[in-house]
């Protein structure tokens, strides 16, 4: 039932865009949905000359995984030793605090007078959108395990580094996880945002940018949805995971 | 398996610097196969006396022995059963009562023969595939007493553990453990500020002061059992500890 009524607004939306497109009767304003649909329908062939929507699809995906994996790689170990050691906390701690607040975006011009336009520039972006709300949930993560359970273990004769892996990180994986998912969330915005900058000459962000600059504003929004349903899809599935792996969460007794 | 403890105090050290003593000196012997209540009113440090026996906290001054080695870790020969909390929720039962075999590198087919068998002596075959959080409060206790005797200690140490159940549970839980005792033949060191459940388990009940905890009183109890819990001669005793607990209280207040 809640579905249902949350499809109501999208149809509502629909239909008010194409009312005010045939009102307003002008392509380079808003374009009527009969322009679009045909852009979002052949996905593989090419658009502008600049590839086709799945192939700059593609690249931006790539390139998101590259930065998502590596701000990963970076926040979750250092998370699990800020969150079991206090003084690695307190080492990292107000570094942390002072960069967490920079939006990616601001990195930019840092950015390419380091790594020079291409995709490390974009890569690096991503990573800085990702890797502090993977490290913050890490870290919450680890401290949120229960002492008892670390207690029970060590009774039971575990190792530091059973302790780790038996307790700690299956403990922590359910917050670590919502980290991932925020962290996913932010880095695809963050690739669309990079990608429209000057510079790269591929991918979804550039797609709808040169659309743009050629007065194809049925091609910007056709890249917009794509943009959307990229990003929705990929939320279903860390959501997916979540409620197979850690529905446990919240049922600790 | 002999377990000493000798002349055994606690000094924390507050945050101004100010030295609180928990715990001074303690001193007790138990033999094989003995069921031990340590009673005492709250914030005696009676669970001090617990995590210090078990290796989870250290000693200040004194010492406690197993087998005339000193204990400064958790030793493989005591398990330890917590109040609450301490099942892991992302483990199915079996694989909670599995895990010091686990930890122990024990191979999977052994482990899981040594799961049904303990499974089965705590009454909750047919809940292997069960997580804890579809069961009752005694159950889950009775798969943290399974764990604990699935790595085969000789001794027991048991922190207030039925101390979150309801009453007719916790009956039921206490006949449950005898028997288990009876039948396993494992030393028990069992804290409880219930002076019933004291009076119906223990072969000596260990009474503490006040804090800084002493050892007031070892009364021992007459070995018959089952113990009638209203009986006369049990009586008699059950006010005697009373009276200890109701001075000490009312000391701290």
């Amino acid at each position: 039932m809640t579905r249902r009524l949350g499809l109501i607004l999208p149809i509502l939306l629909i239909i008010g865009w194409e009312v005010v497109a045939t009102i307003v009767n002008n392509p380079f304003f808003l374009p009527k949905l009969e322009t679009v649909i045909p852009v979002l329908l052949s996905p593989f062939s090419d658009i502008l000359g600049t590839g086709s929507l799945a192939d700059n699809a593609i690249i931006s995906v790539e390139r998101v995984a590259l930065g998502f994996a590596l701000a990963a790689a970076v926040a979750i170990p250092l998370g699990i030793g800020m969150g079991r050691f206090s003084a690695l906390n307190d080492f990292f701690d107000v570094t942390i605090e002072i960069l967490r607040p920079v939006p990616p975006l601001a990195w930019v011009p840092l950015a390419l007078a380091w790594f020079r336009i291409g995709i490390v520039s974009i890569v690096f972006i991503i990573f800085i959108g990702a890797v502090f709300p993977i490290l913050l949930n890490t870290v919450d993560g680890v401290r949120g395990v229960k002492n008892t359970w670390i207690e029970v273990s060590s009774t039971l004769g575990a190792s530091e580094r059973q302790i780790l892996t038996k307790v700690v990180l299956p403990g922590a994986a359910p917050t670590i996880w919502t980290g991932l998912r925020v962290g996913f969330g932010i880095s695809w915005m963050c690739v669309v945002a990079a990608e429209i900058l000057p510079g790269p000459t591929s991918g979804l962000g550039y797609l709808i940018m040169y659309a743009y600059n050629l007065g194809q504003i049925n091609v910007i929004i056709a890249g917009i949805i794509v943009i959307g349903l990229i990003g929705l899809v990929i939320d279903l599935g860390f959501k997916a995971v979540e409620k197979r792996w850690f529905g446990w969460r919240g049922l600790e007794r | 398996m002999t377990l000493i403890i000798n002349d055994v105090s606690r000094i924390f050290t507050s945050e101004d610097g100010e030295k609180i003593a928990a715990l001074f000196h303690i001193s007790l012997t138990v033999n094989d196969d003995e069921f031990i209540c340590i009673l005492g009113p709250s914030g005696c440090g009676k669970t001090t006396v617990l995590r210090i026996i078990a290796g989870l906290e250290s000693a200040s001054a004194g010492s406690v022995t197993v087998d005339g080695m000193p204990v400064t870790h958790p030793n493989p020969k005591m398990a330890m059963i917590f109040q609450e909390y301490s099942l892991y929720p992302w483990r199915t039962v079996e694989e909670n009562v599995a895990l010091g075999l686990e930890l122990k590198g024990m191979k999977k087919p052994d482990r899981m023969a040594a799961v049904e068998k303990y499974l089965d002596l705590v009454g909750l075959s047919g809940f292997e595939r069960n997580y804890p959080f579809e069961l009752s409060g005694g159950m889950r206790q009775r798969v943290a007493v399974a764990r604990a005797l699935a790595i085969e200690p000789s001794i027991l140490l048991m922190d207030e553990p039925f101390g979150a159940l309801d009453a007719q549970t916790r009956n039921r839980m206490q006949h449950e453990l005898l028997r288990i005792w009876e039948k396993t033949k494992k030393t028990i060191l069992f804290v409880t500020h219930s002076v019933d459940e004291a009076v119906f388990l223990a072969d000596r009940v260990v009474v503490l002061t006040r804090r800084p905890g002493r050892i007031r009183e070892i009364v021992t109890i007459p070995d018959v059992r089952p113990r009638d819990r209203t009986g006369e001669e049990f009586g008699q005793i059950r006010r005697h500890l009373l009276n200890m607990i109701t001075e000490e209280s009312e000391l701290v207040q």
